[in-house]
């Protein structure tokens, strides 16, 4: 007993693997169907006339975007905190009946929440701002979900035996008080069921409606300081901490420098979330307020540079592996993006430039260099680093990972390219005047130009689906067809051999 | 510091917090109150105005078209004056978008008409050529939800103080009362009668036929809500 190694228990992980997987493939494959609604309209009436209501490009994009973050984003975060958490806390779940209860709830009521989730946003029940689309019912659904996941998480930080908190836990105790401050302040509404009129009538209309509690310019300012720091907190921050585990962790390295990680972490928590107010340039929000914006997201290059520098550097004398490891190829090619996104994005934030770069496709390429780049194979990676040592079996093959790093890689490059050039070309169309100072285009000039960028995008989609389906089966596979191994795997990577 | 905080999980999480929360109460609070009064001219949505600010939201319209004029020549002379801060201050929630795969309708009223909406929302190629907008034919079916408007407008009337049934003042001086009724049947009625208004200048006998039956199709409290975006 005494020196035997902890055995932890991965259920609730294993659960969530599921779903960031299952998620997954459904955020990105209505991600697909809306690219190449835009470059083939036909499309919006995929499943016939009489379902054109549910399978039009408006009802499916909050689908899309919230089946990313709050799907396969937000199960990610979770299952590898299932993991991690355990590892890096030197405490079992299977220590405490409290705590693996508190999780399986929080995993079953997740599932509910997210029911009901697509269920409304399909009946084009939404109250419209983006990433918060859930009425009120829906709201208070994940603000319970959320609580299960504090006190599953604070509840196994109580029983640690590692008494520093690790990196990783840092980020994962913001990414939980982040989201909640933001989720809480940007959803404050009022249910209109409430109401009665004059002549005595009550519980008038749909009981699930409300009405929020700011109006025009400041519900825009809380929502975009909410929007961007939901980014923060769902794409950036937890994904930091992933790394921090997952890279020295399969790499076998020490992190390079704890004053760095002390440095970004802290500037991150300070500095993000003025940079909000970068999505309201040149809108009525007071100017100062947009200069703010402005400066901060430039500073926000250091902390974020920071983390990606340490990673980077993480690798020094072992690079390698990357050559070796297809595992660590996704985790450098994940940095990278990462600090190629932290720096897109401040300069997007620039007034001069964003005022080319607001409203068009320059800001969905950047999201998806990002998301598709940074968040998606930080959250593979670390999957497939986790699948062996859960399931007590080696991958299931080295070659499908490699096909799939390349597929797509390309398929990144080939959809931010195509942005980058689409929301440049409209933004520079909708500013241009003629000899005589009349505006030189007609807005559907400006649509119809994009046609052969929207289906290269769309291409670079669908590749990206292909290779989160090729992830998807190496997973399957390696879940039920390989021998299992007597012990959790001990070695640095199980793709050294 | 640092190393003391990495042991103590409680203290550690409040002083993320502090970090996080900073930036929210210096830019978010001190121009609250300001920000948020109406400019003249601006009055409260009528009954079926709202009603079609609900079908705008529940088709996402949003997702493609903003509301928002921003402060340069390009976009003052394709979309009319720069959008005021006041001029929003009867909107919850605020529907300014963030991308433009199609035009800003902040003052389509101005320039877009009653016939011009009615062929677009059913085919939208036949008024814009090479248009990528999909039909929206169900809006011709469906009908408004106009308890739940006024569900609504009993909300904001009592708890922000929107001014229906007062006097707000107009730009040439005269004033407007925006009218709420005092039942659900009479919301009905309200409702009914803007709904005339606008079928008066449409084509498609199923919608005039359905308002002459007393309903109110989703399309003609959508088109009375682009028309009144001036």
């Amino acid at each position: 007993m005494e020196n035997r190694p902890l055995e932890y228990d991965y259920t609730i992980a294993k659960m969530f693997m599921l779903t960031t997987i299952v998620l997954g493939i459904v955020g990105m494959l209505i991600g697909v169907i809306l690219a190449f609604q835009l470059a083939f309209p036909g499309l919006n009436l995929i499943l016939g006339d009489s379902l054109a209501e549910y399978t039009n490009f408006s009802r499916l994009r909050p689908l899309h975007t919230d089946a990313v973050i709050f799907g396969f984003t937000l199960s990610g975060v979770f299952a590898t905190w299932y993991y991690v958490g355990q590892r890096v806390l030197k405490v079992s779940m299977a220590e405490s009946k409290l705590l693996m209860t508190l999780g399986k709830l929080h995993f079953w009521l997740y599932i509910v929440v997210v029911a009901a989730a697509v269920f409304s946003l399909f009946a084009g029940v939404t109250t419209s701002k983006e990433y918060a689309e859930f009425e009120w019912p829906i709201d208070v659904g994940v603000v319970v979900v959320w609580v299960l996941f504090g006190m599953s998480m604070f509840g196994l930080i109580g029983i640690r035996r590692e008494k520093s908190l690790y990196i990783s836990v840092w980020y994962y105790i913001a990414t939980f008080l982040g989201i909640a401050m933001l989720y809480l302040f940007n959803n404050m509404e009022i249910p209109t069921m409430f109401a009665t009129s004059p002549a005595g009538e009550s519980g008038i209309g749909a009981w699930y409606h409300s009405v929020s509690m700011y109006a025009g310019t400041n519900d825009a300012l809380v929502q975009w300081w909410y929007g961007h720091n939901a980014v923060a907190f769902g794409f950036t921050v937890p994904i930091v901490g992933m790394i921090y585990y997952f890279l020295p962790k399969e790499s076998g390295q020490a992190i390079y420098s704890y004053k760095l990680s002390l440095l970004s972490f802290w500037g991150l928590m300070f500095v993000y979330l003025w940079a909000g107010g970068h999505h309201l340039l040149y809108s009525t929000v007071p100017d100062w307020v947009q200069t703010m914006a402005s400066i901060f997201s430039i500073v926000l290059i250091l902390p974020s540079w920071g983390s990606a520098i340490n990673m980077l550097l993480t690798m020094k004398g072992e690079w390698q592996q990357v050559a070796s490891s297809p595992l660590i190829k996704f985790m450098i090619l994940a940095s990278t993006f990462y600090m190629f996104s932290t720096l897109e994005g401040p300069i997007q934030a620039i007034k001069s430039v964003n005022a080319i770069a607001h409203f068009t496709d320059w800001i969905v390429g950047h999201v998806h260099d990002g998301v598709l780049g940074w968040v998606g194979f930080m959250i593979m990676a670390s999957l497939y680093h986790m699948a062996p040592r859960v399931f007590k079996r080696e991958i299931y093959s080295k070659a499908i990972m490699t096909a799939q790093f390349w597929i797509q890689t390309l398929g990144v490059v080939l959809y931010f390219t195509s942005m980058w050039i689409a929301g440049i070309t409209q933004g520079m169309m909708w500013r241009a005047h003629d000899e005589f100072g009349n505006l030189a285009y007609s807005f559907i000039d400006t649509v119809t130009v994009l046609h052969p960028y929207y289906a290269i995008r769309g291409i670079g989609g669908l590749l990206y689906l292909v290779g989160f389906l090729m992830f998807a089966y190496n997973i399957y596979k390696t879940m039920s067809s390989r021998p299992i191994e007597e012990r959790e795997l001990q070695s640095a990577s199980p793709m050294g051999a | 510091m640092f190393h003391w905080l990495e042991k103590h999980p409680f203290f550690f999480a409040v002083g993320v917090f502090i970090a996080i929360a900073f930036a929210g109460l210096v830019e978010i609070l001190p121009n609250f109150a300001h920000s948020s009064r109406p400019v003249i001219g601006t009055a409260p949505y009528s009954t079926l105005e709202l009603a079609g600010r609900h079908v705008y939201i529940k088709n996402s319209c949003n997702a493609c078209h903003s509301q928002l004029v921003r402060p340069f020549k390009s976009e003052t002379d394709r979309y009319g004056h720069y959008s005021l801060s006041g001029e929003y201050a009867y909107d919850r929630p605020f529907l300014w978008g963030s991308k433009r795969t199609g035009p800003d309708l902040m003052r389509v009223g101005n320039y877009r008409t009653t016939d011009w909406h009615e062929n677009h929302m059913k085919d939208p190629k036949s008024v814009v050529p090479g248009s990528i907008m999909p039909a929206y034919t169900w809006l011709f079916t469906n009908s408004a939800d106009i308890d739940t408007t006024y569900a609504e407008q009993l909300t904001v009337a009592k708890h922000f103080s929107v001014p229906y049934n007062q006097d707000v003042p107009m730009k040439d001086g005269s004033v407007k009362n925006v009218k709420m009724a005092q039942s659900l049947a009479e919301a009905h009625e309200i409702a009914l009668e803007e709904a005339k208004l606008v079928t008066a200048d449409m084509k498609d006998q199923d919608v005039k036929d359905a308002v002459n039956r007393g309903e109110i199709p989703e399309i003609v409290a959508l088109i009375a809500y682009l028309n009144s975006l001036k």
